[in-house]
């Protein structure tokens, strides 16, 4: 464990920073490019590990353990959405027979 | 060193992966890859608490859900929605605009020292457990409670109304 930990010695947290960046927006385009409701569900997942990776740098470069506890709850809660949305998913695919997002337009009036 | 930039890299890769695959399925699978990088780089900030719940309830709960639902729900290529090229290129720009504007809003700040892990055992369990039932009990408890109503919200919302049926 100590040779592996050395490994990222050396890393300035603006690389982090760079990389938990990339990913979220990565997410933003999925959410913004798809039409398929579980792909837009997984890009929200996508940005949800970004920010729990980049609490985790910033609680290791602070040394301070309070962000690992933080993204242990945003796992709970991630749980719990995934949960209820993927109910909601399956109940609007019994009610239309389709997860596309666009037969969902009803909802905007 | 170069290790971290590998993983990250593959991180991406993966993402975008998971973003462009024309099956949803594919999707998933890439999506288990990109948590099992990120579990990687837990294990490399030596946060070996987050790395095994990251495995175990990511790639295990939450995508095992992912797939069971897509397999229940049947799709078949027909089916697949797809989107015109303009709103792809619109979403596109969108998405890279974000990412400028935090890259640029992060040159203005000069390079920082390196994460370095200060005290070994910050991210073990039995630091983790002792902060979580002592200074984060009562938020530890209430969600449980939010566990709770997830899992009647879920039961209720799936099944079937018996009135209408």
């Amino acid at each position: 464990m100590e040779t592996l930990t050395k490994t990222i010695h050396g890393i300035p947290l603006n690389h982090y920073i760079m990389l938990c960046a990339i990913i979220f927006s990565i997410g933003v385009i999925g959410v913004l490019i798809r039409r398929n409701a579980i792909v837009i569900f997984m890009s929200v997942e996508l940005m949800l590990n970004s920010v729990n990776l980049l609490l985790t740098a910033f609680s290791v470069y602070r040394g301070d353990a309070t962000g690992q506890v933080f993204v242990f709850f945003i796992m709970a809660l991630a749980a719990a959405e995934v949960a209820v949305g993927l109910a909601i998913i399956v109940m609007i695919y019994r009610n239309t027979n389709s997860i596309d997002i666009n037969v969902l337009n009803r909802l905007k009036w | 060193m170069s290790t971290f930039y590998f993983i990250a890299f593959l991180s991406i890769f993966f993402s975008i992966l998971v973003i462009t695959a024309r099956n949803p399925v594919h999707s998933i699978l890439y999506l288990i890859l990109t948590f099992f990088t990120f579990t990687i780089h837990y294990i490399l900030m030596n946060a070996q608490f987050l790395a095994i719940v990251n495995f175990i309830v990511y790639m295990g709960a939450i995508l095992v859900l992912f797939l069971y639902t897509l397999m229940l729900i049947n799709l078949n290529k027909e089916s697949e929605p797809r989107k015109s090229n303009l709103v792809k290129i619109a979403g596109f720009i969108g998405g890279a605009c974000f990412l400028i504007t935090i890259v640029a809003a992060l040159k203005a700040f000069k390079m920082s020292d390196s994460v370095v892990t200060q005290n070994n055992d910050l991210g073990l369990v039995k630091n983790l457990g002792k902060i979580l039932f002592n200074e984060f009990l009562l938020p530890f408890e209430i969600s449980s409670v939010l566990l709770l109503s997830a899992m009647v919200g879920a039961v209720l919302l799936a099944t079937k109304d018996p009135k209408a049926a």
